[in-house]
């Protein structure tokens, strides 16, 4: 059992909510089988949308010939890319999370002249059953003319590398090219003089690291049920990390008005960056539009794996100096990652975080973006920056050893602190990098010896969080309880965090405060949720709402008691009345409910904010395995996190946010790759395959939340879910190491490649 | 002035220069100036970039202060999962 989970329910200081463990409002549906997630949601008349995918890697579509599909009976439409506006020119759009490529968005929706991955979508058909559904889709003749493929990112690197588009120049670097290339972009941050710094060095080490791309694995498949009304107007009902985001991406690939499409949230089962896209939805509305049906489409999971985005595999090259006493001098680091078929790999957030947790004179940080003929990827919890971090804190970790200095004291001696400039540039304030470390340092874990034949590891993480554009309504009923809507979809125990800060704030016990997720006609636009500002941004708009309800309960017993707003405070859920002359008892927020119509109408307020300031977070892990030495099966045995989150509204929730990011981190160290044969299709599509941690894989992961508030947030509260995913991949990678006493530069380290490792170092 | 500095990503613009002084009291009137004076950085920099002002992260926000004597670094927007 988890450590911080077995302290009582104790709020923070002055606060009688925010800080308690109340039970999740989410959990009785979640429990009982009553949430609707995207597949739940059906409309009378419904028709099953299915898509017909590419079978090749890379290939030129030659002709598409639907006339059998459409012949079949119940077949009600048929689709290709030819039936989607065309996009000739490139348009960036905003919805997301940044800027967007119009273009690359509609052409991965639904290929057009050629096929880029195995798992393109290619045709699309609606049908009364899922069986004529399928049927339609085999009568479907495309003709293919093959094309080379290329899936590793060196080799999509090379000069002579199969090209993917021929528009693509490299941006970012001083000369444009005169020739197309795979390599979309580079990025690089610098400072001070590496030659320099290298040469004051006293000992220096070089590695390569390689990722595997691997994938969110949110257990629900993409789902939606999309109606295109006669007058123009639209519905869709999907899960995603954004309802927005839906309605505007929809209407762009589509050429409709945003105005024209409604876009509720279903229940979300696990998003984790991959549903911050579309895929089923453009599909779905217009196989809706050229049937006149509403239209379900939900992906198989082999469909998840084939056909979204996985994040990128990379190349991590790593040199480090430092003096003898432990002080890094110079680090130059080189990253290379693949974007799939459309440029927009994380490799740029990968650059700015591969040494933002150290303190660093001279450096060089590189990043390649190069497009592969693999899924385009998504974001992935702190897009980019576990493959970095892998790579650097791998060096890191050689660097301790070669120096006899522990893994705390060498991260202690070139820690980044409030004034420090980050490596990528701005100043730090208000972080709480060496509290984490110290945190770590003080755990009964770090104080434990090993047993014989374990291993251990440390490695650290930094994830920048973001603030964005949030609103929330609160509303108050006449029974004295409250609504709260947002437009932000739960993907991590948000409702309850909203609903915490509300009831905080009103003064009522956390059960009468309801937290809902509104459609896009019904609450003000929201970004969607991620990159951890959800509680931040979000939490912002539901505390000034809640707070301008407040004012308004003020307001309302002021008139009551005949006297100046001025007059009046409210404590504890009450309204109490200064004037003493008045010899006034306080008046319950129940009670000024009750009486609102009477006092001027019902009390709600809106909050429509842009949240700025948003406090970065460090994680520092520590991770125990154990090796068979038969088999080369890796064991985590123990694993504690402990991370600074600013202030934890539902310390449950954080720590479930910090328990999970482990679990995907050690998946991804030891076993989950996207495996492709020779002709690039993957080979491992299902759960049976490609084997992400469950349960019974894993120890109790402790969670230390480290209180390092932002001044920024009414209750200090900072992104909590990205951090967590980062310094696993090393933590472990280290550890092995640790235990077989070989380095392992190759994720992932599956059994079969360490046991290899073990031989090698026998022989 | 506030102390403006930029990566990579804005090079092509500024002619590979990384670091400059600008006029602006908050960052619609910064961006003016660097359009200014590096005609479509500022429509670049709108798009695609973010301000770090005395180390707090504003993005797409237009009417942020900026200090008479402010350190803006210009990284790339940041999204995540």
């Amino acid at each position: 059992m988890s450590e911080t989970l077995e302290k009582p329910a104790a709020p923070a200081s002055g606060l009688n909510v925010v800080g308690t463990r109340p039970i999740r409002p989410d959990g009785a549906d979640k429990v009982t089988g009553r949430a609707a997630y995207g597949a739940d949601f059906n409309m009378p008349g419904q028709l099953v949308g299915k898509i017909l995918r590419s079978p090749h890697a890379h290939a030129r579509i030659v002709s598409i010939d639907t006339s059998k599909a459409k012949a079949l009976p119940g077949v009600k439409a048929v689709i290709t890319g030819a039936d989607f506006p065309p996009f000739l020119a490139d348009e960036l759009i905003e919805g997301g999370e940044a800027a967007s490529s119009m273009r690359d968005l509609a052409w991965n929706v639904m290929a057009r002249a050629k096929v880029l991955y195995e798992g393109h979508a290619v045709a699309a058909v609606a049908a009364i059953s899922n069986d004529i559904a399928e049927e339609a889709l085999s009568r479907i003749v495309v003709k293919y003319e093959t094309l080379p493929h290329v899936i590793d990112v060196e080799a999509a690197m090379a000069a002579d590398a199969p090209l993917l588009h021929d528009h693509i120049f490299t941006a970012g670097v001083e000369t444009k090219p005169d020739k197309p290339s795979n390599i979309a972009q580079r990025h690089r941050f610098a400072r001070g003089d590496l030659a320099e710094g290298f040469a004051a060095a006293d000992v220096i080490v070089e590695g390569r690291y390689t990722t595997k791309a691997t994938h969110q694995g949110y257990i629900e498949p993409h789902a939606c049920v999309c109606a295109w009304g006669e007058d123009g107007r639209c519905d869709v009902w999907a899960s995603s990390q954004g309802a927005f985001m839906v309605r505007t991406y929809c209407a762009k690939v589509l050429g409709v008005e945003i105005s024209d499409i409604r876009v509720t949230p279903a229940e979300i089962g696990g998003g984790f960056g991959g549903k911050t896209t579309v895929y089923l939805e453009p599909v779905a509305l217009l196989l809706s539009r050229t049937s006149g049906f509403p239209v379900k489409m939900v992906m198989s999971r082999e469909e998840v794996f084939r056909a979204t985005g996985p994040t990128s595999g990379g190349v991590i090259l790593v040199k480090l100096g430092a003096k003898s006493d432990g002080t890094i001098v110079a680090a130059e680091v080189e990253l290379k990652y693949q974007a799939g078929a459309f440029p927009g790999s994380p490799v740029g957030p990968g650059a700015m975080t591969a040494l933002a947790c150290y303190d660093i004179p001279n450096f060089l940080i590189t990043g390649w973006d190069v497009v592969t003929n693999t899924p385009k990827v998504a974001a992935y919890r702190a897009p980019g920056a576990p493959i970095s971090a892998f790579g650097v804190e791998s060096a890191v970790d050689e660097l301790a050893l070669k120096l006899g200095l522990d893994a705390i004291a060498i991260r202690e001696k070139n820690a980044v602190k409030d004034g420090v400039k980050a490596a990528y540039g701005p100043t730090y304030r208000d972080i709480g990098y060496l509290e984490t470390l110290a945190a770590i340092k003080d755990s009964d874990h770090w104080k434990t010896a090993l047993k014989p034949g374990q291993g251990r590891g440390l490695a650290v993480g930094f994830w920048f969080n973001v603030g964005g554009e949030s609103t929330a309504a609160v509303h108050l009923g006449e029974d004295g309880s409250a609504v709260v809507v947002t437009g932000s979809p739960d993907i991590g125990g948000s409702r309850a965090s909203m609903a915490m800060m509300a009831a905080e704030i009103l003064g009522l016990p956390v059960e009468r405060v309801r937290p809902m997720v509104a459609d896009t006609a019904s609450i003000g636009y929201s970004m969607l949720t991620g990159g951890s500002r959800t509680t931040f941004a979000t939490g912002m708009a539901v505390v000034q709402a809640a707070e301008k309800v407040v004012a308004e309960l003020c307001a309302r017993a002021a008139k009551l008691w005949d006297v100046p707003v001025t007059a009046v405070e409210w404590r504890n859920g009450q309204a109490v009345c200064l004037d003493a002359a008045k010899d006034a008892k306080p008046m319950s927020l129940a009670t000024l409910a009750a009486q609102s119509a009477r006092t001027g109408g019902p009390i709600s307020a809106q909050v429509a904010l842009n949240a700025q300031g948003a406090g970065p977070g460090f994680g520092v892990h520590l991770c125990d395995v154990e090796v068979d030495a038969e088999t080369g099966a890796v064991s985590v045995v123990r694993y504690t996190a402990a991370q600074d989150v600013g202030r934890a509204i539902h310390p449950s929730y954080v720590e479930g946010q910090v328990q999970g990011g482990v679990a995907q981190g050690v998946g991804w160290a030891l076993n989950e790759e996207y495996i492709f044969d020779a002709n690039g299709k993957m080979e491992n599509a299902g759960f049976l395959d490609y084997r992400m941690p469950v349960a019974s894989d894993l120890p109790m992961i402790d969670a230390i939340l480290v209180e390092v508030p932002n001044p920024r947030h009414p209750f200090g509260a900072k992104g909590v879910g990205e951090v967590p995913i980062v310094p696993p991949l090393a933590a472990v990678a280290n550890a092995v190491r640790g235990a077989i006493g070989v380095r392992m530069p190759d994720l992932p380290l599956s059994p079969p490649k360490v046991l290899a490792a073990m031989d090698g170092k026998a022989g | 002035m506030a102390h403006v500095v930029v990566g990579s990503e804005c090079w092509p613009f500024t002619g590979g220069a990384s670091a400059f002084e600008v006029e602006g009291a908050t960052v619609r009137e910064v961006i003016a100036s660097l359009d200014a004076r590096f005609p479509g950085l500022g429509a670049f920099v709108d798009r695609k970039m973010a301000f770090a002002i005395d180390g707090e992260i504003h993005q797409d926000a237009w009417f942020s202060p900026v200090g008479a004597d402010s350190e803006i670094y210009l990284i790339p927007k940041i999204g995540g999962g």
